[in-house]
């Protein structure tokens, strides 16, 4: 099933050109990898898919992107980043407690009732794997969580929304190899249920966990395809030459 | 030309050094205890209005001064009606100043973009920090007073009083409000918040201290102030408790002012007490400020 159809897209800031002429059809239920050297225009391309570019006042697009087949740019900006959650680069916690932080989105839905929002981050925090870690101080500040354990939080904050679909912006660019290989995991359990874009330096971790990998440069896409086929065969030079590390 | 430049780079600076270390100790003691007796003069004025205004008011601060009417023309009984009529106008000011002040700087921080007209806002805020007090007092008994014919009462001038510290509460306000880092605001989005679901649970929170601390300053401010009530509320003389918002009241700045230069003999006890009821108030307001601005950062989370 297709999640995203993106036709003829282009973004500016400004005068800076962030975006061009990008055609795309991602898959759901699968992870996506999006890899490419810094500045290529990764991160706008997530902030774009759920509507957060919006939030610049320079911000200009064109083209279509269509979401389970809705335009969403007709859709209200709300809706949009409920079904479409993110996780930032660094762990973002809100200034308030563990819970408060996960039932934040469930809140701000209008769900009100204790008990629902209760059983909501129970469940979120043991999707991504926190649950154990912070059971029993659920009303201490979420900044006393280690940056991991934070950026786990962040996920779980995202999940509770209960999302279609989660973008994820180099979650694990601060973390330790433990704390990434628990973020690793808990997206290869999510991708069942979730259709997952992964932006990531790492280009090793694209290849661990991605399905397909796409391959963005100065802001064009130049070329995804199926994992396999971009570490093994790809069709760019440009692209062997990232995934070897000669250059970016 | 690139050769030049390499060689003169790191040759400059360590000339400069060479001419400075000559005892860089002795120096910077030397700065040091400079820089530290400039700070020292600025206790001193402030440590000595203290003193003088406690040594010769305390004498006079008895029960009944405090609380009863003044006598035989303000030269003995108390002050009672300036103390409540000083309590009337600054929180009738508040009342006035605190929602236009946290709208305003609400708008200003979260909804307006950077176009002319928020610039033009932004400017006539400087501006009104800017106008002396007495032109306030001059422009309340034109536009209350006279025009919207609320006479001189604690109406008229608890407003002027108001649009006195609206700035101070604006530029607070919006200071507090701007210094929530802004990945927040973007955190809070991103799960599908509103713009005004952010303000709400996550922005007016973190920025609450701020906001209250601008607005006792402010209130500290408004108790003060002569000229802005001098043309819209101050009575000369009032020895009653007034009865409705357009009653005129006693002020305590005022009341200071007219003690200390319009009636003869008045004893220095009641001059001096007056003026240490008004200071303690508005040293009071500022502790209120201090302590409230360190509740809050000891429960700030980030
Ligand atoms: N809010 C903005 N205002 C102006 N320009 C922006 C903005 N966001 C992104 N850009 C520009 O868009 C281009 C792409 O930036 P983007 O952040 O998407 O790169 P990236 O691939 O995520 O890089 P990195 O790997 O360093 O995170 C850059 O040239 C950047 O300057
Ligand atoms: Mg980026």
């Amino acid at each position: 099933m297709v999640e995203f159809l993106i036709k003829d897209l282009n973004i500016w800031f400004g005068q800076i050109h962030a975006m061009k002429n990008v055609n795309m059809e991602i898959g759901s239920k699968q992870i996506l990898s999006v890899i490419g050297p810094a500045n290529s225009g990764k991160t706008t391309f997530l902030r774009m898919l759920n509507r957060l570019n919006e939030l610049n006042d320079n911000f200009r697009m064109t083209g279509e992107v269509l979401f389970g087949g809705r335009d969403i740019v007709e859709m209200d900006p709300e809706t949009v980043r409920k079904k479409i959650g993110m996780v930032f680069a660094l762990p973002l916690p809100l200034p308030m407690s563990i819970f408060d932080n996960v039932a934040y989105g469930v809140k701000v839905s209008g769900v009100r009732n204790r008990k629902l929002q209760a059983a909501a981050v129970e469940k979120a925090l043991k999707q991504a794997y926190l649950w154990d870690e912070v059971k029993d101080r659920l009303d201490t500040s979420a900044f006393k969580l280690s940056g991991g354990q934070q950026q786990r939080l962040c996920i779980a904050r995202t999940l509770a929304v209960e999302p279609r679909v989660i973008l994820f912006d180099e979650p694990c660019s601060g973390l330790d190899p433990i704390s990434t290989a628990k973020v690793e995991e808990a997206m290869l359990v999510l991708k069942k249920d979730y259709t997952i874009i992964l932006v990531t330096n790492n280009v090793k971790q694209a290849a661990r966990v991605g399905d397909r990998t796409a391959f963005f440069l100065s802001s064009e896409l130049v070329e995804m395809d199926g994992t396999d086929k971009i570490f093994t065969a790809p069709r760019d030079k440009r692209t062997d030459d990232y995934i070897r590390g000669k250059f970016g | 030309m690139n050769d030049s430049n390499v060689t003169e780079c790191p040759a400059s600076p360590a000339l400069k050094l060479k001419k400075r270390s000559r005892d860089p100790v002795l120096t910077q003691r030397l700065a040091f205890a400079f820089l530290f007796v400039s700070t020292l003069l600025i206790i001193v004025p402030v440590g000595l209005i203290i003193v003088i205004i406690v040594q010769k008011g305390l004498p006079g601060i008895t029960w009944q001064f405090l609380s009863d009417i003044p006598r035989q023309g303000m030269r003995s009984g108390g002050i009672f009606p300036a103390i409540l009529g000083t309590i009337y106008l600054v929180s009738g000011a508040i009342v006035f100043a605190l929602p236009i002040g946290l709208l305003s700087a609400v708008y200003l921080s979260e909804y307006a973009r950077g176009n002319f007209l928020t610039r033009l806002i932004k400017l006539a805020i400087v501006n009104l920090a800017g106008v002396p007090s007495v032109v306030y007092g001059l422009f309340g008994l034109a536009l209350f007073v006279t025009f919207f014919k609320f006479g001189a009462s604690i109406l008229s001038g608890a407003l002027t009083l108001g649009i006195m510290i609206l700035p101070i509460i604006i530029t607070a306000s919006l200071e507090a409000l701007e210094s929530v880092p802004h990945s927040f605001r973007e955190a809070s989005r991103s799960l599908g918040a509103s713009r005004w679901q952010t303000i709400r649970y996550v922005v007016l929170p973190n920025a609450i201290s701020g906001i209250i601390t601008g607005t006792i300053l402010g209130l500290g401010r408004a108790a003060g102030e002569t000229a802005p009530i001098l043309f819209t509320v101050a009575a000369f003389y009032l020895p009653q408790l007034p009865g409705s918002i357009f009653d005129q009241v006693m002020a305590l700045p005022y009341h200071l002012y007219v003690i200390s230069t319009q009636v003869p003999n008045v004893d220095e006890k009641i001059r001096y007490g007056t003026a240490l009821v008004l200071l303690a108030m508005v040293l009071f307001m500022n502790l209120a400020a201090v302590v409230i601005r360190c509740r809050f950062r000891k429960k700030k989370k980030w």
